[in-house]
C-alpha cells in the first residue's frame, strides 16, 4: 500500500514537470458541468482524444466547476471551444464578438425539461402544468444549476407563465442542486418535493436503471426548445490556420464513435447557427438573467 | 451577577440569537438525514486512497499555494505594517481583508481565469492585510526601553533591525507558523471553485456521493495539519518557499486584454456603460440594494448572531474535553483528537458536508461555524485552564466547572468570541456560494449571470459590513477590557 502510494506520489509529480512543457498552441475546450464530474471528464477525455486525432494538434479539455466558469473561459480566451448549454451559449456569443454555434445534438432541436416529483407527495402526472397548481403550491422545489437551460431558465419561464409567481412565491423553498444528476438524486430522497432537469439526463439514468421509479416520476413535461450546442471562438483561423474552424465542424459533425455520442448521450452532431438560439435569448431576457 | 458588565453583555447577545432564531430558516429538510449521515461515517472509517490519480498532485498543489500564498502575504504585510500608523494604509488592510479569499478567487478567475495567479493572490492578498494588522500590534508592543540605550544618530533602520526585531521575532515567528496553518485551509477551500487544490477533488467526491474518496481525502488533510510540526522547520522553509512556486501547475496563460477590460468595462455598472448616466444608476441601484443587498445583509446577520451564541456554548462545552481539571489522560487525548479535526476542518467544507446530508436551510450553516470556531476557541480555553492550580479541597465535577473554571477563564472567552466575530461574519456571507440565501448567495448569483458590475456592488458592501462588525467587536472588548491575542 505504501509503495502504491510512493508510486503515486512519483508519477503525480512528474505530471506537474511535463504539463508545464505543453505547447501555447494547445486547443482547450470546456464544458459545462452540468453532470456528475467522473462522467463528463470521461466523456471529454475521450472527445479530446477524438479531436486531437482529427484536427492533428494538441486538444485539452479543462473541467470547471460553474456554468459562469465556462463562459469566462471562452471569453477570456482560455478556451477557444465549448459545449454549451442554450443559455450559457447566448451568454457566451453576446460576449464574444465573431463567436458562432457550429453543431448541436439531433435532440437539441426540440429539448425538453422533465418535472418531477417524489412519490411520497402524490403528486400525479398531468398534461398541462396548469392543471397541477394546487397540487405543486407551498412544494419544495429545486433548479439544477443557477445557470442552467433545462434546469433553470426553462422551468422558471414556465412556472412564471403559468402561475404568475416568482418560484420562490409560489414554491416554500427553492433551491440550486447544482447539476442535473443532483436535481434526480434529491427529488429521489425526497430532499425537495419536486425537481426540474434536462430530459435526457432522466432518460439515460432510467435506461441504466439508475432511478428508483417508486420514488421519483416525472409529472409534466415541458413544451421543446433548442438547448445544448459547441460554440467556437471566431479567432481560431488566425491562430490555428486557415480553415481550423471548418474542420473542428467537420470533425464534430463526422463523429460517430457510438460510445462516445451514448456518454453525451446524442445520436449524432448536426449544424448549428447562433439564430437557432433566439427563442432562448428572448427568454432569458424576459425573466430577467440576461439584461 | 446581573450587575456584571460581561454577564450583561452575554445575556443581550443571547437574546439578540434567540429572536433571530424566530426569523432563521432552520430546518432539516432531508427526508433520511440520519441514514446519509451514516453513510458519510461510513465513508471516513473505509476510506478509499487511491480513487483518484490527480489527489497527491492536489495535495501538492494545496501546500504550494498555502506556501506562496502566505510568503507573500506574509512579505507585503511586514511592509505596510512599518507604515501601519497612516490611516489610509489602515484603511485599506482593513478593506482586503474585510473580503474573504474565495470572493477575491471569484474576482481573479474573471481576468486572469485558472492561472495559478488566481489563487496566489487570492491567499496573498487578504492575509497581507491581517499581517499588516497583527505584526504592526506586535512592533507597537515591544520594549522602547533598548532603543534609548543607542547611542545618538544611530539609523533609524539599525535602530529598528537591533531593538525592535529582536524582540518582537518570536511572537511574529509563531503566529507567521499559525497563520501557514490557515493558509492551507484556505488553499484547500480554493478547490470549490475550480482552482487544482484539495477541494475540487473533495467537491467532485462528495456531490456523487463517493464517501470513501471524500474520507480519504478529509483524512490525509488532517494528517498534512496535524504533522506540521514534523514538516514545517525552520531550516527547510527556505526550500519549501523558493520550491512551491515550480508546484502550483501550470494552468492556463494569462490574457492581459481582459484585466484591461474587466476593470474598464465589466465592473462599471450597467447603466453607466450603456450610456444612460447617473440618471440610470439610481433605479439600478435601488433595484440591487433592495432585492438583493438587504435580504443579504438580514439573513448573514442572522445566522451571523446565532452562529455566534452557538459557538459560544460550544466552546464552553467543549473546554472540559482537553482541560487536565477533567478525566484521564486517555480522555483527555480522544478530546485532543476532537478538537483538532472540529479546527482543522474549514468551515466551507464542514457547511458543505452538512448541507449534503440535511437538505438547504441555515441549520447545517450554523453546526459547521460552531463546531469550526467552537473548537478552535475551546482548545485556546481549555489549554488556559490547565495553567490554572486549585486549592486541593476544590470542589471536583459540575461545581468544579462552574464555580472554580468557568469564572476564571470567561473574560478571556469572551475576548477570543468577540474577536471570532468579523471572521464568523465574513464565513457566514461565503457560506451564500452554497446556497443559503447570505450576501454570497447574491454575489455568487450575479457572477453566474456574468453581471460582475452587481457582483462586485455586493462585494463591497460585504466588506463594509465586515468592517462595521470588526468594528463594533472591538469597542465592545475594549469597554469591557477584555484583551486577547490574534486567532484565524
Amino acid at each position: 500500500m505504501a509503495l502504491n502510494l510512493i508510486r503515486k506520489l512519483v508519477v503525480s509529480s512528474l505530471f506537474c514537470v511535463t504539463a508545464v512543457t505543453a505547447s501555447a498552441e494547445t486547443f482547450v475546450f470546456t464544458a459545462i458541468p452540468d453532470e456528475d464530474e467522473t462522467k463528463l471528464v470521461e466523456r471529454f477525455r475521450g472527445v479530446a482524444d477524438y479531436l486531437s486525432e482529427q484536427l492533428d494538434v494538441e486538444v485539452r479539455y479543462i473541467p470547471v466547476k460553474s456554468y459562469a466558469a465556462a463562459v469566462s473561459a471562452f471569453r477570456n480566451n482560455q478556451v477557444q471551444l465549448a459545449w454549451f448549454g442554450g443559455l450559457s451559449g447566448v451568454q457566451a456569443r453576446r460576449l464574444v464578438e465573431g463567436s458562432e454555434a457550429i453543431a448541436q445534438g439531433v435532440e437539441d432541436e426540440a429539448f425538453e425539461t422533465y418535472f418531477i416529483a417524489n412519490t411520497n407527495t402524490g403528486i400525479k402526472p398531468a398534461g398541462e402544468l396548469s392543471d397541477l397548481e394546487s397540487q405543486l403550491k407551498g412544494k419544495t422545489f429545486t433548479f439544477g444549476s443557477k445557470g442552467s437551460t433545462s434546469g433553470r431558465l426553462m422551468p422558471e419561464f414556465y412556472v412564471r407563465d403559468t402561475f404568475d409567481s416568482k418560484p420562490e412565491d409560489f414554491f416554500s423553498r427553492v433551491g440550486f442542486s447544482g447539476n442535473h444528476t443532483r436535481t434526480l438524486r434529491l427529488v429521489e430522497a425526497g430532499t425537495y418535493d419536486v425537481g426540474a432537469l434536462n430530459f435526457q439526463v432522466w432518460e439515460k439514468e432510467l435506461g441504466d436503471g439508475n432511478i428508483d421509479t417508486d420514488a421519483v416520476q416525472v409529472i409534466w413535461k415541458t413544451p421543446a426548445y433548442p438547448d445544448y450546442q459547441w460554440t467556437i471562438r471566431g479567432d481560431v483561423d488566425e491562430r490555428f490556420g486557415e480553415g481550423f474552424k471548418k474542420r473542428v465542424t467537420e470533425a464534430l459533425l463526422n463523429l460517430d464513435n457510438p460510445e462516445l455520442l451514448e456518454s453525451f448521450p446524442r445520436s449524432g452532431f448536426i449544424p448549428a447557427s447562433n439564430d437557432d438560439y433566439e427563442p432562448i435569448r428572448k427568454t432569458a431576457e424576459e425573466i430577467g438573467i440576461l439584461d | 451577577m446581573l450587575s456584571s458588565p460581561t454577564v450583561r453583555t452575554s445575556l443581550i447577545f443571547l437574546a439578540i440569537a434567540l429572536v433571530g432564531l424566530l426569523f432563521a430558516d432552520i430546518a432539516i429538510t432531508a427526508s433520511n438525514p440520519w441514514r446519509d449521515l451514516g453513510n458519510f461515517f461510513l465513508g471516513i472509517v473505509t476510506p478509499n486512497f487511491f480513487s483518484s490519480e490527480g489527489l497527491m498532485t492536489a495535495l501538492l498543489r494545496t501546500v504550494a499555494f498555502a506556501f506562496v500564498g502566505v510568503a507573500l502575504g506574509g512579505i507585503a504585510g511586514f511592509l505596510l505594517a512599518l507604515v501601519y500608523r497612516s490611516l489610509p494604509v489602515r484603511m485599506f488592510c482593513a478593506f482586503v481583508r474585510a473580503i474573504h479569499e474565495l470572493f477575491w478567487a471569484l474576482i481573479f478567475l474573471q481576468f486572469f481565469g485558472f492561472h495559478p495567479l488566481t489563487g496566489v493572490l487570492a491567499i496573498a492578498i487578504p492575509y497581507a492585510g491581517i499581517f499588516a494588522k497583527v505584526y504592526s500590534e506586535i512592533l507597537e508592543e515591544a520594549d522602547p526601553e533598548p532603543g534609548r540605550a543607542l547611542p545618538p544618530g544611530t539609523g533609524v533602520i539599525s535602530a529598528f533591525l537591533y531593538t525592535r526585531i529582536p524582540d518582537c521575532w518570536v511572537k511574529m515567528r509563531t503566529y507567521t507558523a499559525y497563520r501557514l496553518e490557515c493558509g492551507l485551509r484556505s488553499s484547500a477551500i480554493l478547490g470549490f471553485v475550480g482552482l487544482p487544490t484539495l477541494g475540487f477533488y473533495l467537491e467532485a467526491s462528495f456531490s456523487q456521493g463517493l464517501y470513501s474518496d471524500a474520507g480519504a481525502m478529509l483524512i490525509l488533510f488532517y494528517i498534512l495539519i496535524a504533522t506540521m510540526p514534523l514538516w514545517v522547520r525552520p531550516k527547510l522553509l527556505p526550500v519549501y518557499i523558493l520550491g512551491a512556486p515550480f508546484f502550483l501547475g501550470e494552468g492556463l496563460p494569462i490574457v492581459w486584454g481582459n484585466v484591461q477590460r474587466f476593470f474598464t468595462e465589466d465592473i462599471v455598472p450597467a447603466p453607466l456603460r450603456n450610456g444612460e448616466g447617473l440618471a440610470g444608476l439610481t433605479p439600478w441601484l435601488n433595484d440591487l440594494m433592495i432585492n438583493e443587498a438587504m435580504p443579504g445583509i438580514w439573513n448573514t446577520i442572522v445566522l451571523t448572531q446565532i452562529a455566534l451564541v452557538a459557538t459560544g456554548i460550544i466552546s464552553l462545552l467543549a473546554f472540559p474535553l482537553i482541560s487536565n481539571h477533567f478525566g484521564g489522560p486517555i480522555r483527555r487525548n480522544a478530546g485532543h483528537v476532537a478538537l483538532v479535526i472540529a479546527r482543522s476542518t474549514p468551515e466551507y467544507i464542514l457547511a458543505y458536508i452538512l448541507l449534503q446530508l440535511w437538505g438547504p436551510s441555515m441549520l447545517p450553516a450554523v453546526v459547521a461555524l460552531a463546531l469550526h470556531n467552537g473548537g478552535i476557541i475551546g482548545h485556546l480555553i481549555g489549554r488556559q485552564t490547565s495553567s490554572i492550580k486549585l486549592r486541593p479541597d476544590a470542589p471536583s465535577g459540575l461545581n468544579r466547572y462552574g464555580w472554580e473554571l468557568v469564572p476564571r477563564v470567561y473574560r478571556s472567552f469572551l475576548a477570543f468570541l468577540f474577536y471570532r466575530w468579523e471572521i464568523i461574519m465574513r464565513e457566514t456571507a461565503i457560506l451564500g456560494i452554497l446556497g443559503i440565501y447570505t450576501l454570497g448567495f447574491y454575489v455568487d448569483s450575479a457572477i453566474q449571470n456574468i453581471r460582475f458590475d452587481r457582483a462586485m456592488v455586493l462585494i463591497l458592501v460585504t466588506a463594509l459590513l465586515n468592517i462595521g462588525v470588526d468594528t463594533l467587536g472591538r469597542y465592545i472588548r475594549r469597554k469591557l477590557a477584555l484583551q486577547t491575542m490574534p486567532t484565524c
